[in-house]
C-alpha cells in the first residue's frame, strides 16, 4: 500500500483526469470584440487553443463587388475601427496605383498627419486596454481622454469621429482648417508628457512586468512561419517597417526612428508602441511644418476623372456638373488589372488585393488584416502559457474583431 | 523597381521551368502563374532560394471567374523581408479540382486556406482541418461565388415564443436595390426605352 504500484484500482470511469475545456468569450472584457476561443486546459496551463472567429463577419468583401469604387470608401473604416483612416489609405493607394494618378503634395501631406493620428489612436487604445487586460484601471481612463482630443480633430477634418471617409482616391476629400493646425500643434506639444504619465504608471510597475515580461515570446522563425507583421516584428528586434523599406506616400522625406525590441516579448512590445507614438508625434509636428511651408500649399485633390470639380466650377459650368452627377451616380471607371497595396497600419501591414475588370465597381477585393495571421498563431503561441496569460498575448497582437472577421 | 522584377522573373523563370507557365510584370509587381500539381514545390524553392527568400507568406485567396473552364484563381503573395521584394503566384483550378496544401511550409497559410475554402469551396488537399472559418456553424454554400446572391438564402432572428434564434429562408420587404449607373451608351445590358419601337417600325 506504499503506491508503487500506483491507484489505478481505485479509480472508476469518472475519476480518470481529463483535459479541462473552457469557452473563452464570445463575451469576455479581455477578447477584445466577439472572440470565441475554445481552450483546453491541464489545471492553469493551455493545452491547446481554437479560435472560432467570424462572429462580427459581415461580408465586407462579398458588399464591394457590388458597390462603385467610391461607395466602397466607407466599408474600410469599419475593418479596424480603431484607426480608421489608415485603411482608407490602403484602399486609395491601391486605386492610384491602378489609375496612375499622382497625388498632390499638400493631400500627400494630410495623409500623413492623419495615419499618423491613426496610430497615435490606435496604440493608445492597445497600449492602455493591455494594462486594463492584466489588471490596471487608471490608464485607460488616461488614455481615453486623448484618444477623445484626437477624434475631435478627425471630427474636425471631415465631420465624422470615427468613421471618416476623409482619404479619396486622388488625395483627400477637403483642405484643413488653419485652426485645426494650430490645435494639433498644441496638442502634439503637451502630448509627450501624457505619455510619460502612462510611462511613469506602467514601465516599472511589479504587476505590469509580471504580467509581460517573458509572455508570447516571439522569435525571427516564428515571425516568417506565422506571417507576422508591424510591432509583432519589431519587437523581436527586426527593423522592419513598411514606411521606411517600401515607402510609400511622402514618408520618405520624414525623419523618424524605427524602434525595436530585444526579447520579443509581450513587455518588449509595449515598449515599442509607447516609442512610436513618440516618433508619430514627432511626423504630426513635421508633417504639420511641412503643410505650412510655400510647397505645402496648393489643391488637396488630383483633379480629373477621380475626383469631383470644384465647388464653384460645379455652379457655373456644364460640364462641371455633369461630371460631379456622373462620378457620383455611376462613379469612376478603373482599368482592367490586379494591384496589391500595402501600408504599415498601426496594428501591421494591412493591404488591399484588388482585381478590376475596367467597369467603375472591383471585380475582387481582398482585404488583408495584420490582426488575422495574429490570430492565427494563437495555439502556437498560448501554448504552455496560463490561462491568465491568454488575455496578455491577446492585448499584445493586437485584435480587432472588425479588421479579423470583415 | 521592375527591372529588378524582371530580373528576379527571369532567373526564376530559368531555374523551375516545370513550374512557370508564364510571368509577366505589370504595375511594378511579379506574377507568375503556376501548375496547381507543382505549387507546393515552387513555394518550397521560393522561400529557400538565395535570390528570392519569399519566407513570408503576405496573402492567400480566391477569385472567381465563372465563364472560365478553369474556374477559380488561388492567389498567393509573398514578400521577402531580406531582398524587400514582393511576389504574386496565381493557380488556376477547375471546381472540381484540389489544390495541395501549402501549410506544411508557410503555417500561417492555415486560416487562410480555410477562408479560401468557406468562401470559394475550394479544397486544399492535406490541409490538417479544413473547417469553415467565417461563415456561420451549419452554413451552406460558398459566398463568394459570383453566383452566391448577396442577401444570401437564409435570415435569423430572435423568436420569442421558442427562446431561441431561428433560420428562415430570406424574405424582403423590398426587392434588393441593385442600381445599374453604368452610362446607357456604354455598359447597359438592357432595352433602352424607346428601343424596343426601332425592332417593331423594321417590322
Amino acid at each position: 500500500m506504499d503506491g508503487s504500484k500506483g491507484f489505478d484500482d481505485a479509480l472508476t470511469g469518472e475519476q480518470k483526469i481529463r483535459n479541462f475545456n473552457i469557452n473563452f468569450g464570445p463575451q469576455h472584457p479581455a477578447a477584445h470584440g466577439v472572440l470565441r476561443m475554445v481552450l483546453e486546459l491541464d489545471g492553469e496551463i493551455v493545452e491547446r487553443a481554437d479560435p472560432h472567429i467570424g462572429l462580427l463577419h459581415r461580408g465586407t468583401e462579398k458588399l464591394m463587388e457590388s458597390r462603385t469604387y467610391l461607395q466602397n470608401l466607407p466599408y474600410l473604416d469599419r475593418l479596424d475601427y480603431v484607426a480608421p483612416m489608415n485603411q482608407e489609405h490602403a484602399w486609395c493607394l491601391a486605386i492610384e496605383k491602378l489609375t496612375g494618378v499622382e497625388v498632390p503634395r499638400r493631400g500627400s501631406l494630410i495623409r500623413v498627419l492623419f495615419s499618423e493620428i491613426g496610430r497615435v489612436l490606435n496604440h493608445l487604445l492597445n497600449v492602455t486596454t493591455q494594462a486594463m487586460d492584466v489588471g490596471a484601471l487608471t490608464p485607460p481612463l488616461w488614455g481615453f481622454e486623448e484618444r477623445e482630443k484626437l477624434m475631435i480633430f478627425y471630427e474636425r477634418a471631415c465631420g465624422a469621429r470615427l468613421h471618416a471617409n476623409y482619404f479619396r482616391p486622388g488625395g483627400v476629400h477637403q483642405d484643413l482648417p488653419e485652426a485645426l493646425l494650430d490645435d494639433i500643434i498644441e496638442w502634439a506639444e503637451h502630448f509627450p508628457n501624457v505619455l510619460d504619465d502612462i510611462d511613469g504608471l506602467l514601465t516599472e510597475n511589479r504587476i505590469f512586468k509580471q504580467r509581460n515580461c517573458d509572455i508570447g515570446v516571439i522569435s525571427e522563425e516564428e515571425i516568417l512561419d506565422w506571417g507576422y507583421s508591424g510591432v509583432m516584428v519589431r519587437g523581436s528586434g527586426l527593423a522592419w517597417d513598411l514606411r521606411r523599406a517600401q515607402p510609400y506616400e511622402c514618408y520618405d522625406e520624414f525623419d523618424f526612428q524605427i524602434p525595436v525590441g530585444k526579447n520579443g516579448d509581450c513587455y518588449d512590445r509595449y515598449l515599442v508602441r509607447m516609442e512610436e507614438m513618440r516618433q508619430s508625434t514627432s511626423i504630426i509636428l513635421q508633417a504639420i511644418e511641412k503643410l505650412r511651408a510655400p510647397e505645402g500649399q496648393g489643391d488637396v485633390l488630383a483633379r480629373g476623372k477621380l475626383t469631383p470639380p470644384k465647388r464653384s466650377e460645379m455652379k457655373t459650368s456644364m460640364e462641371g456638373l455633369i461630371h460631379h452627377f456622373k462620378l457620383y451616380t455611376e462613379g469612376f471607371k478603373v482599368p482592367e488589372g490586379e494591384v496589391y497595396a500595402a501600408v504599415e497600419a498601426p496594428k501591421g501591414e494591412f493591404g488591399v488585393y484588388m482585381v478590376a475588370d475596367g467597369s467603375n465597381k472591383p471585380y475582387r477585393a481582398k482585404l488583408r488584416a495584420p490582426g488575422f495571421l495574429h490570430l492565427q498563431s494563437m495555439d502556437h503561441v498560448a501554448k504552455g502559457h496560463q490561462l491568465a496569460d491568454v488575455a496578455a498575448i491577446i492585448g499584445t497582437m493586437d485584435i480587432v474583431f472588425g479588421e479579423i472577421d470583415r | 523597381m521592375s527591372e529588378a522584377l524582371n530580373e528576379l522573373g527571369t532567373i526564376i523563370a530559368t531555374k523551375r521551368p516545370d513550374c512557370v507557365l508564364g510571368w509577366d510584370v505589370a504595375y511594378d509587381e511579379l506574377n507568375i502563374d503556376v501548375a496547381p500539381a507543382n505549387i507546393k514545390g515552387f513555394v518550397e524553392f521560393l522561400k529557400t532560394d538565395p535570390n528570392c527568400k519569399f519566407s513570408t507568406l503576405v496573402d492567400l485567396s480566391g477569385v472567381d471567374y465563372p465563364e472560365r473552364a478553369k474556374r477559380f484563381d488561388v492567389v498567393y503573395h509573398f514578400l521577402s523581408m531580406y531582398q524587400n521584394q514582393r511576389i504574386r503566384l496565381r493557380v488556376s483550378v477547375r471546381e472540381d479540382e484540389m489544390v495541395p496544401s501549402i501549410v506544411d511550409i508557410h503555417p500561417s497559410a492555415n486560416w487562410f486556406e480555410r477562408e479560401t475554402f468557406d468562401m470559394y469551396g475550394i479544397l486544399f488537399s492535406g490541409h490538417p482541418d479544413l473547417r469553415r472559418l467565417l461563415t456561420d456553424y451549419g452554413f451552406r454554400g460558398h459566398p463568394l461565388r459570383k453566383d452566391f446572391p448577396t442577401t444570401g438564402y437564409t435570415e435569423v432572428r430572435y423568436d420569442e415564443e421558442l427562446k431561441r434564434v431561428v433560420y428562415e429562408p430570406v424574405s424582403l420587404v423590398q426587392e434588393y436595390r441593385q442600381f445599374d449607373f453604368m452610362s446607357p451608351w456604354e455598359g447597359a445590358q438592357y432595352v433602352l426605352p424607346g428601343d424596343e419601337k426601332q425592332e417593331e417600325a423594321a417590322k
